[in-house]
């Protein structure tokens, strides 16, 4: 399975032959290599693979207990796999010591030393490593300016706040110039402001220093954001592999589309392919035209997703759109739920068929001549190209 | 309403004052007539001084009050280092089969009446022929107490983040390294509370130490309580002022840095 979901990316990674700077030096910086892990009887990491590059930013994303901590405890050491290699720039470390890693850890709570002031605190893994006072000291203040944290130094962490807190545990953990820092959960205990702007901090500064970055989130949003790619994980294994824009627009599974972001999904039959287009009996959706899956389908039952944005709804009717009319996929219904957000108003939409539509429409013009108010009867249009076709 | 409910009731004043009363009238009583004049103790006579300089010239008295100082200080010092290991290898040690079992045996003597740990004491003592005076009195109140360190140390232990020794080890230390870098600078205030606490219970301990001292080498409270048969001197009560006093100060110490600790702690938990 998570061979499967590893091949899915590969080839979701590159549709276009575009030259990938990680093949032509054919060794990931890190590759995890069917590593496996159990608790008692609890498989928490389920013989999975995963190439992480170098100077990538990379998020491991999944619901909580589906082993994405626990893969990133064994990355940092804390945790020793059953089975399995973990390799870094070509070494073995699955069964090195945490002290003797190359890798830095930013924990969830910060584990801050509450005994330490800022300054040593950044300064503590410095000088464990033996470095010169001098250079500690220059090191210790390059840190400080790279976080923002100038004239707090003498404080100590409950002197701190959650914000600044957050910017000592990662001043401290990217002292050591990591090859791979390892964030936990980074941003849980921001507010969602300073979440916001937290993340492209982050993100700014994993570009300047072109380290790599792996981060474990439960917040898909966060993840979206930040990585250049998400490795979604469920019950131990990766689902899929892909860049954030793969994950939503090409799910690899009905699961993965239900989790990362919001979905009308409907189950039907493959009927007799046309061409380029292959069209599917739904129970109730009607006759849904698909633009051709990228991969071939095995099985005759399907299920066809729809993302809500992509579902466009009228008073008449995609009326001029004429020359794609006949591949154009219409359904009828009441519109039952109006939630307006702002940028944005989400619609359900009750079908003929009795059926739920979920439809989001940007609020593009101020004033709303264009809203559709509960009890209004519409069409509910969108392309082949809005489908994908999961198997179950 | 608020305002109301945050004062103290008549009747919560009442029962407090009560409370206070039955604790500490009889040890007001005792130190008020350490300075009593009279030599009969419960006639007074007028505020003096002379049953203090007594004590102080009372050469069995001072030697008795020498010998509980030195097996306190040396029975605290030695249940202290114990106590300590055995908290942290049984909060941080692997899980390893019977540590339940471990943990519950460290709360027995808490609870086991001293007679008995004094009579076993004894039998042992006696059994291995061991010369019977300062080092048995001090083992003796070493096992007693190192258990109260161990269980003090034990639950500040627990309260401690992990994540804060993992950090450490992430940082470079070997887990010895991370034990001595970070985890014991922030449990030492319990350590030396649970130094205080043992000291206290060694300095008025009375049935462990009859047990387990020989001829010659009586501790203060054996003093005490041997003098105390023959009728009470008004110098014992001087002698309770002066111990008191220093149970106190060392109670007083004891809670301040245990504060301290727990407060260290709040920082250090999880937001």
């Amino acid at each position: 399975m998570s061979e499967d979901a590893a091949n899915i990316a590969t080839v979701a990674d590159s549709p276009k032959p575009e030259p990938q700077p990680a093949v032509a030096t054919d060794m990931p910086l890190l590759r995890i290599d069917t590593v496996a892990k159990k608790f008692g009887a609890f498989r928490a990491v389920d013989k999975l693979s995963l190439d992480v590059r170098a100077g990538e930013f990379f998020a491991l994303l999944g619901p909580s207990g589906c082993g994405k901590t626990t893969l990133l405890r064994m990355l940092a050491g804390f945790e020793t796999p059953d089975e399995g290699r973990i390799l870094l720039d070509g070494k073995d470390i699955a069964q090195v010591l945490p002290h003797e890693r190359p890798v830095n850890m930013m924990f969830q709570n910060y584990a801050l030393f509450p005994h330490l002031n800022v300054r040593d605190n950044i300064a503590f893994g410095l000088k464990r490593a033996g470095m010169p006072r001098s250079d500690i000291k220059t090191r210790v203040a390059e840190m400080v300016a790279l976080v923002k944290l100038d004239g707090l130094e003498k404080r100590k962490p409950d002197q701190l706040s959650g914000g600044q807190k957050q910017r000592v545990a990662l001043a401290r953990s990217l002292a050591r110039r990591p090859q791979v820092l390892l964030l936990d959960e980074p941003l849980a205990a921001l507010d969602k402001k300073l979440r916001e702007s937290t993340q492209l901090e982050l993100m700014e500064l994993q570009r300047r220093l072109g380290m790599t970055f792996i981060i474990v989130t439960h917040d898909q949003e966060e993840a979206m954001t930040m990585a250049s790619r998400i490795g979604v994980m469920d019950a131990g294994r990766l689902q899929q592999v892909a860049t954030p824009r793969e994950l939503y627009e090409a799910p690899a599974s009905r699961w993965i589309a239900e989790f990362v972001g919001e979905v009308n999904l409907f189950d039907g039959q493959v009927e007799p392919h046309e061409s380029n287009r292959l069209t599917v009996a739904t129970r109730d959706a009607g006759t849904i035209f698909t633009a051709e899956p990228r991969h071939p389908v095995a099985k005759a039952t399907v299920c066809v997703a729809i993302r809500p944005e992509k579902i466009k709804l009228s008073r008449r009717g995609p009326a001029s759109d004429a020359v794609n009319a006949h591949a154009i996929n219409r359904l009828e219904g009441v519109v039952s739920d109006v939630s307006y957000l702002g940028g944005f108003t989400t619609y359900k939409v009750k079908l003929d068929s009795g059926a739920m539509l979920r439809s989001s429409m940007a609020n593009t013009a101020r004033l709303d001549v264009d809203a559709y108010s509960a009890g209004q009867r519409v069409t509910a249009w969108f392309t082949p190209d809005d489908c994908v076709v999961l198997e179950q | 309403m608020a305002r109301a409910s945050n004062r103290l009731s008549r009747f919560n004043v009442t029962s407090l004052a009560l409370g206070l009363a039955f604790l500490y009238l009889p040890i007001v009583i005792l130190v008020i007539y350490s300075f009593n004049a009279s030599r009969l103790v419960t006639v007074w006579g007028g505020w003096s001084l002379k049953w203090y300089s007594e004590f102080f010239n009372d050469g069995a008295m001072l030697d008795a009050a020498s010998m509980s100082f030195r097996v306190a200080v040396t029975s605290a010092t030695l249940a202290t280092l114990l106590g300590t290991l055995a908290a942290v290898a049984l909060s941080r040690g692997e899980r390893f089969k019977g540590r339940t079992l471990f943990s519950g045996m460290l709360y027995a003597p808490l609870v086991m009446p001293e007679v008995i740990t004094g009579l076993s004491l004894l039998l042992l003592f006696v059994a291995v022929n061991a010369e019977r005076g300062f080092w048995t009195v001090t083992i003796a109140h070493t096992t007693l107490t190192m258990c109260f360190v161990a269980v003090v140390v034990q639950s500040r232990l627990g309260a401690l983040d992990r994540s804060l020794e993992e950090a450490a080890m992430d940082l470079g230390c070997d887990p010895a390294r991370a034990f001595l870098s970070v985890t014991l600078p922030l449990i030492l205030p319990s350590i030396a509370a649970g130094w205080m606490l043992a000291f206290t219970l060694s300095l008025d301990d009375l049935v462990i130490a009859s047990f387990t001292t020989g001829p010659g080498s009586a501790t203060l409270p054996i003093r005490i309580y041997s003098e105390v048969r023959l009728g009470v001197k008004p110098e014992i009560n001087a002698i309770c002022t002066l111990i008191i006093a220093l149970i106190a100060a060392v109670i007083v110490v004891a809670s301040f840095a245990s504060k301290l600790s727990r407060e260290q702690g709040e920082s250090a938990a999880p937001l």
